[in-house]
């Protein structure tokens, strides 16, 4: 009752309005109550209480969504004691859910959002399965309140880098993932047996193997970390074979088998501005989103760099310079990240229901003359603050003013 | 396969004899006072020289394009004539000899080639392996003795794509591990089988030196010196003592000839040529206090600092940096990978530039280097919207005449104008756009990339059959 008394509605009036699951739209009105969008349309009539935001000349998009990085597990990349997304200890990591490493205080989180960004994945990273990945929003005083969803996934890798937790070869990744995965079937089918000592030594803890139950049955993703088309292929491979709900990340060389990927149903997290070839991914290049976009594949846009998890904007801008149309771009970097984390039905467009995550942005977002104009994260404002204006502020002529 | 890039000039076969520049004066390892040495020792003999030629090119015309010159002037439907590796004439009003190939700039923007003063292309090629990581010679923290150029492979497959981003020029450095690194390379950014054939003619060498957090790392975590900050400063300090007794050493033999000369020691000859004034100091350093330390330091030994690299916190020194000169080759927005890195700020170049100081950005990345004009829209649009008088005339000088000079070629390459080495990128469009791409890249007169002509793209010898080709973009 009290939340319904302290409602209030605002009113972003006059933009063009983007809402991503349907054609733009001139001069329209969104309405935000109770930090959810009521309603977005033209003629809509404005309730006399409504805070009116005028945002004649503005472009209006959903907020973006980060599908890479490790927002709050990473404070400085190089000081230990500020990094919370990698165990050093297991290989087979399936039971670490990184929701209780994010630090809701992160100086990172500001920095991010006021850019646009307003719902990042925080991802464990390392090994050959990282962990259990986590959906947040940019905003909130504790992991329940920032958090989407958790977990989002179970992220593995098929990588060289994970080569030596598998004897040194690719095979040996593919055969130990298989030797994981059948364990755990193993172990769900006979956890009596286990609980009295009755069980072979299993691949992995009984923890780690219950992690992976959800995966088994299909009902949480499977984030697979693959560059190399045979890496990809072997992916998909073992998808097929214990029916996992696959998400392909990185897949540098997706381009030379989009179509095998468009026809597993599998969506790509991809990094447009990638293209230094390694031996791990020679075939790397600018038009990989564009090109299993084209194939049909559903693909996710991110920037994998925490720090700089606001340059999605410019990811997207130069995988639009690349080959990709600008509105599938856009969905790239809004609802198709939701659908693929399983909130399409809350997140990623403008559309009556959906949690009030909006920006207003002075022209096209992924433009560099584009400023941000307003950030809304669950209905709430959020000021353009952060650490980095503070030290704007203070320099901005000197001497300083302490 | 691709079609060998000479054969281009079939284009215009009358023009196919212009002549190359003229091969390159050898620069001696002590320029000016070589020749008084015996020619019987190995000082006395050039040291490495460039070998690079220009191509023989037809003349070509660029018209109908929007020229921003790096010298203050954008023009509209304006034109520019390359010839024989020069810039000829630049303006709304160009003549078009009959020899020259005439290029339709509708809707595009040319802009000078850009220039990197910070990279590590060919010290750390692509694909990243161990058998290729020869950037840094951890072996000592001060290794004034190795040269970049002595680790630079031709063959790196990141070359291509940074031509293909617009740059001409680079400084090619090592890493910064040591508190002294050692020699940075001016480099043409070509293709070319050796070093030799790509070093830019006339360019002297730079001095990588290193502030902060690595230096530190790499020797303290060993138990060696240095492990703090002010071991940093005593290491450099150590070094230029020696480099001084040493250079006075042989500017006395110079003189009087009185004996043997003196045996050379090639970590204390590269410390001398900075005391003389005649190897520029290029000084990664991220914290303000730092390069207020580092400016003290070459107050001490009487030598200049041409440019602090990084330097996150350029903006908060802007007026000790603008008083002494010394230039700041920044990112546009590198922040918080490391602890001195935490106070990096989108606004550092234009909050340079407001105060007088030479802003410069750099890429210090593989990546980085094909989008140089991107991170300079972003340096200069956050300082716009911050309220900080930029133009974008200031902002192309980050990518063009600013780091030519940090490199001390401002008076060869990074404006269009007369007389200038025809070094020209042609745009799609507003090279401050996101959507903007490189589409012709023209070195020294040369058209070493072109992005509608899988022939002029160019490939190293790594990628051939290995690295797939599927589109005119690689």
């Amino acid at each position: 009752m009290i939340a319904l008394l302290l409602a209030q509605t605002i009113a972003i009036t006059g933009g063009t309005v983007y809402p991503v699951s349907g054609p733009k739209m001139a001069n329209a009105t969104i309405l935000i109550r109770d930090g959810t969008i009521a309603a977005v349309g033209t003629g809509l009539a404005i309730p006399a209480d409504a805070a009116r935001i005028d945002a004649a000349g503005k472009w209006i998009t959903p907020g973006l969504i980060d599908g890479g990085g490790q927002m709050g597990l990473v404070e400085i990349d190089a000081v230990r004691g500020t990094r919370e997304g990698t165990l050093t200890s297991d290989t087979v990591a399936a039971s670490f859910n990184v929701a209780e490493g994010i630090n809701p205080a992160s100086v990172l989180i500001p920095v991010t959002r006021i850019e646009g960004i307003t719902t990042a994945l925080a991802a464990p990273g390392g090994h050959l399965i990282s962990g259990q990945a986590v959906l947040i929003d940019l905003d909130g005083a504790t992991v329940e309140e920032m958090r989407v969803k958790s977990p989002v996934a179970i992220v593995a890798r098929l990588n060289a880098d994970v080569k030596d937790e598998a004897g040194g070869s690719r095979a040996g990744i593919a055969q130990r993932l298989r030797r994981v995965f059948t364990d755990a079937l193993e172990y769900g089918r006979r956890k009596a047996d286990y609980s009295r000592a009755q069980m072979q030594r299993l691949a992995a803890p009984a923890p780690d193997l219950e992690a992976l139950l959800p995966v088994l049955r299909g009902e949480l993703p499977l984030i697979a970390v693959a560059n190399r088309k045979s890496d990809i292929e072997t992916a998909l491979r073992i998808a097929r074979e214990y029916r996992l709900k696959l998400i392909l990340a990185g897949a540098a060389e997706g381009w030379q088998v989009a179509r095998a990927i468009a026809a597993a149903g599998v969506p790509v997290l991809v990094q447009p501005m990638d293209n230094i070839p390694t031996y791990d991914a020679l075939g790397i290049r600018y038009e990989n989103a564009a090109l299993l976009a084209k194939a049909g594949v559903k693909v996710v846009l991110m920037e994998t760099d925490t720090h700089n998890a606001r340059n999605l904007r410019q990811q997207a801008g130069n995988a639009v310079s690349y080959g990709m149309t600008w509105d599938e771009a856009l969905r790239a970097v809004t609802l198709s990240p939701a659908e693929v984390f399983g909130v399409g039905d809350r997140y990623g467009s403008l559309e009556p229901g959906k949690i009030a995550n909006v920006v207003v942005w002075s022209g096209d977002p992924f433009e560099f003359t584009t400023a941000v104009e307003h950030v809304w994260i669950r209905g709430k404002e959020i000021p353009l603050r952060s650490r980095q204006t503070e030290l704007l502020e203070r320099y901005r002529s000197l001497p300083p003013k302490y | 396969m691709r079609t060998r890039v000479y054969l281009l000039l079939a284009l215009s076969a009358g023009c196919a004899t212009a002549g190359a520049r003229e091969r390159s004066k050898p620069t001696p390892a002590q320029p000016g006072q070589a020749a008084a040495a015996s020619d019987s020792t190995s000082v006395s003999r050039v040291q490495y020289p460039s070998t690079y030629r220009r191509r023989p090119n037809p003349p070509v015309l660029i018209r109908g394009a929007t020229i921003m010159t790096a010298t203050g002037q954008e023009i509209q439907n304006a034109s520019i004539l390359l010839r024989d590796g020069r810039i000829v004439a630049v303006g709304e009003q160009v003549d078009t000899p009959a020899d020259a190939v005439v290029v339709e700039g509708g809707g595009r923007y040319v802009t000078p080639g850009l220039i990197d003063t910070h990279s590590h292309l060919g010290v750390y090629a692509a694909p990243g392996t161990d058998a290729e990581s020869d950037g840094n010679e951890l072996t000592s923290p001060v290794t004034a003795e190795v040269w970049a150029e002595h680790s630079f492979w031709p063959q790196d497959p990141q070359i291509p794509l940074a031509i293909a981003g617009g740059i001409t020029t680079i400084q090619a450095l090592p890493g910064s591990g040591n508190l002294i690194g050692g020699r940075s390379a001016v480099l043409k950014l070509i293709p070319g089988r050796t070093v030799q054939e790509m070093k830019f003619p006339e360019a002297r060498h730079g001095l990588k030196m290193a502030c902060g957090e690595n230096p530190k790392r790499a020797y303290g975590r060993r138990g060696q010196a240095p492990s703090t900050r002010m071991g940093n400063m005593a290491g450099y300090r150590g070094a230029f003592i020696q480099a001084e007794s040493y250079r006075r050493r042989w500017d006395n033999w110079r003189k009087e000839h009185k004996g043997d000369a003196p045996e050379r020691n090639l970590r204390l000859e590269t410390l001398a040529e900075v005391l003389r004034g005649n190897i520029f100091v290029q000084n990664h350093c991220y914290r303000a206090d730092e390069m207020a330390q580092m400016l003290d330091l070459a107050r001490e030994f009487g030598f200049r600092i041409r440019s602090f690299h990084h330097a996150v916190e350029a903006y908060k020194v802007a007026d000790l940096l603008a008083q002494d000169g010394a230039a700041s080759s920044v990112w546009a927005d590198w922040w918080g990978f490391k602890q001195e890195a935490m106070d990096g700020i989108h606004e550092n170049a234009a909050l340079l530039e407001q105060a007088g100081a030479r802003a410069v950005i750099h890429s210090d990345s593989p990546s980085g280097i094909q989008r140089l004009n991107q991170e300079a829209a972003k340096a200069m649009y956050y300082g716009q919207r911050a309220g900080i008088p930029v133009t974008r005339d200031q902002a192309l000088r980050w990518i063009t005449a600013n780091p030519a000079w940090v490199v001390g070629l401002d008076s060869i390459v990074g404006t269009l104008e007369a007389g200038k080495m025809a070094d020209v990128v042609v745009w799609s469009t507003d090279l401050f756009s996101v959507y903007a791409k490189a589409v012709q890249v023209y070195n020294d007169g040369w058209l070493v990339y072109d992005r509608n002509d899988p022939a002029r793209q160019p490939r190293t010898d790594f990628e051939l059959g290995q690295v797939p080709r599927p589109g005119s973009d690689r």
